[in-house]
């Protein structure tokens, strides 16, 4: 825990730490989005026949959606004629060491505190990092290779492992499951691939680092995450972005396949630009995120931390399809300033005796707005099916706002489900004690903030967890007094 | 050390203090006593930096400065210290981490290295053993389901750790069992140094068997209106308050 205190003195200096623009000379598509974009996109990325009709088979569904606006969170129109769809770094590098990356992105990665060489070395941390929509720079794969196990760009898997991606690209989430998902189908950029093939542990925990880059520019990832029988793999993503005037929109699509005995474990730290104290600026987060635990005890876990973004809207949920299988959601989202996070989790109860967890903390301050939505379905056939929710709100000061959305349908009555949810204040009280042993305000906020969230830091790695409470940190700051 | 004079303060439009005066040198202990509301936690507050209690005239001084003017954690840094009367939970964080962002807190303030986990340790091993705590309280989450023995003797610990200059004890001793009672006045006798103040707010004699004070007071509608040693706290047992009201009531 001594890195509390170094958290605490980096809350003091900074307004929005990560915010500046790095120089990399874009390869952009034309501002705008018809078929001709899909076409471009598709192009640019050399992929196969299959794949460019599967995204124009995507866009025409999209286009005959309307835009969602049942969640709780409220913003101007968007203007998806005013976003350019592709950017690309233009040196497209395929890089062997680390040598040969772009002295701008290595000057980005350094800014940003994640050396690539540092987390190699000290972590033992294999990065993709991927900077607006190319990856850079794979490192570890022949480690991994060894193991038979892949990861890569979604971009380099289309072409390697085209068997993979027909069978799974969207088998979790289909093309036409939702407005923001249609769209990313047509017009994803990149992402990253991993497979674990059966029987194998992955040593290390697989990260990657998005960033949005180039002004303007939609982001749209797409990962993919297969766990062959009895295999366990961590995965992490963590998100930092720079500052920004107009608004951004991103949509990614997370699917994972757990098979018969897998463990994938998902976590996310998520600090897009959340924007400016009036509300000015900032990203627009719409994610999709799924898992189907395919066969018996398979598992999957997400856990995320979500500090960022001037609009969340997001749901990591799962099918639970095997029987015995497991599915948790840990999750701290905070919000402050003008900021509006709708997130939440499903959970699908499809086999017998299936179990999941919902823990989520909702952290609100200053004037934003922080839901809770959270479905669990318990199907017919999910005998002896349980749940267990809990559903915890956190507010600072008192123009913020908290609301949770649970949302439980029980279909088999052996089934048992709990829910139970708390609302509280950073008590005075609080905050006196710990002034009164010489920790100041803003860190006696930290502190308890930190202590409410635990439960879900403890379920993140140690260094990721580090990371998180920095955050944590960075967008609390100003929120008393 | 501390000078108190005149001070007025009230909370929530209601005036609790009436011109008090107190005097602490470096070294002595000072025993209030009073009945129930007469003020005792008030003026705790009030030398904390409560902000709800609106300090409406008079002066404080601690050590040379005006205490005031001081933000609570400001105050804490100095070397002032409040146990509390009814200590507060947070959930979550543990006692150790706690004490470490605290100790680390005021040392920082003096300009001192923060400590690194080993030394904290092994400084936070000397003062358990100090009030005989048990190392799994100090990875519990502060305060929380303790009991209200464990809490108050959690309390010294915490003053063992951050060792001020003036400590002020609010009822410290109720609701503490007879051994804990021992161990805790033992906690506070081995940090009397002759430099180290105490000023020990209770209802009961019977601590001061203990914690032996050099003062005693009586504090009775928001002043202190009388004064003795250590046998005016055996004459308050054995006699009560009336005979302090019915002096004061006479005098006004
Ligand atoms: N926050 C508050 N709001 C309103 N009244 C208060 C508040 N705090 C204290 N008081 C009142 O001030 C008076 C003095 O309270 P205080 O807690 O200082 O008494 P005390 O001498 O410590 O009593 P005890 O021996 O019971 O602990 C009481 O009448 C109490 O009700
Ligand atoms: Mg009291």
């Amino acid at each position: 825990m001594s890195e509390d205190l170094k958290i605490l003195d980096e809350v003091t200096n900074s307004e929005y730490k990560y915010g500046f623009v790095s120089n990399i000379e874009s390869d952009n598509a034309p501002k705008g989005l018809d078929e001709s974009t899909v076409r471009f996109i598709s192009a640019k990325k050399n992929e196969p026949e299959w794949l460019l009709e599967w995204r124009l088979k995507s866009f025409r569904h999209w286009l005959t959606l309307e835009e969602p606006t049942w969640a709780n969170v409220h913003y101007p129109k968007i203007d998806f004629q005013d976003i350019i769809y592709y950017s690309a770094p233009k040196k497209k590098p395929s890089l062997n060491s680390l040598d040969e990356l772009d002295p701008e992105i290595k000057a980005t990665f350094d800014k940003l505190g994640i050396s690539l060489i540092e987390q190699q070395r000290l972590a033992g941390v294999a990065v993709d990092a991927v900077i607006d929509s190319v990856s850079v720079k794979t490192t570890f794969r022949e480690t991994l290779g060894e193991l038979g196990i892949i990861f890569c760009s979604f971009s380099e898997a289309v072409h390697d492992h085209p068997d993979l991606i027909k069978k799974y690209l969207g088998s979790v989430i289909p093309h036409t499951d939702n407005y923001y998902a249609a769209l990313n189908s047509a017009v994803f950029s990149d992402g990253s691939f991993c497979y674990i093939p059966k029987g194998v542990r992955c040593p290390m925990e697989l990260s990657t680092y998005f960033r949005i880059n180039s002004a303007g520019t939609g982001q749209f990832e797409r990962t993919l995450i297969i766990a062959e029988e009895g295999s366990f793999v961590s995965y992490l993503e963590g998100c930092t972005a720079p500052m920004r005037d107009e608004n951004q929109l991103h949509a990614a699509i997370v699917e994972i396949i757990s098979h018969t005995d897998a463990t994938v474990k998902y976590s996310t730290v998520q600090n897009w630009y959340p924007g400016d104290k009036n509300g000015k600026g900032g990203i627009y987060n719409f994610v999709t995120k799924r898992g189907i635990c395919m066969g018996d005890r398979a598992k999957i876990s997400w856990t995320q931390v979500e500090t960022g973004s001037a609009i969340t809207w997001k749901y990591p949920s799962v099918i639970l399809k095997g029987d015995y299988s497991v599915g948790e959601f840990y999750s701290v989202a905070v919000t402050n300033n003008m900021q509006q996070a709708d997130t939440g989790t499903k959970m699908i109860h499809l086999g017998k005796k299936t179990k999941s967890i919902i823990i989520s903390k909702g952290i609100s301050c200053g004037k934003s707005q922080n839901s809770y939505r959270g479905l669990v379905r318990i199907g017919k056939k999910a005998e002896h099916a349980r749940n267990f929710s809990q559903c915890d709100s956190l507010l600072i000061g008192d123009k913020c706002g908290a609301h949770t959305f649970p949302y439980i349908e029980v279909g088999n009555k052996t089934a048992k489900v709990e829910h139970e949810a708390t609302t509280s204040k950073v008590g005075e009280d609080q905050i006196f004690y710990c002034n009164q042993r010489g920790i100041s305000t803003e860190d006696a906020v930290n502190l308890i903030v930190n202590g409410y969230c635990k439960e879900v830091f403890n379920q993140l790695p140690m260094e990721f967890a580090v990371e998180a409470q920095k955050l944590l940190a960075i967008s609390l700051e100003g929120s008393v007094g | 050390m501390l000078s108190i004079k005149d001070i007025k303060a009230s909370v929530e439009g209601k005036q609790i203090l009436n011109g008090l005066n107190l005097e602490v040198k470096p070294g002595e202990v000072h025993a209030i006593m009073g009945p129930n509301g007469s003020g005792k936690s008030t003026l705790a507050s009030v030398l904390a930096g409560r902000e709800e209690f609106e300090v409406e005239g008079g002066t404080v001084n601690f050590l040379g400065k005006d205490l005031l003017d001081m933000s609570p954690e400001d105050r804490a840094r100095a070397g002032m210290f409040l146990a509390f009367q009814y200590p507060v939970e947070i959930p979550g964080v543990s006692n150790a981490n706690f004490l470490k962002t605290a100790v680390n807190e005021v040392r920082k303030s003096r300009r001192l290295a923060p400590y690194d986990s080993k030394e904290f340790l092994k400084i936070m091993k000397e003062k358990m053993a100090l009030v005989e705590m048990d190392k799994a309280m100090t990875q519990r989450s502060v305060n929380e389901g303790f009991s209200g023995g464990e809490k108050k003797r959690n309390e010294i610990f915490q003053m063992a750790m951050l060792e001020p200059t003036l400590a002020i004890l609010d009822e410290t001793d109720s609701g503490l069992d007879i051994d804990a009672l021992r161990i805790v006045s033992n906690g506070v006798n081995a940090l009397r140094d002759g430099n180290r103040s105490f000023i020990v707010i209770t209802h009961y004699q019977r601590l001061l068997d203990y914690i032996v004070p050099d003062f005693v007071h009586v504090l009775y509608k928001g002043r202190i209106v009388k004064s003795g040693t250590k046998e005016l706290a055996l004459e308050l047992e054995e006699k009560g308050y009336d005979w302090i009201k019915e002096e004061v009531a006479v005098g006004a």
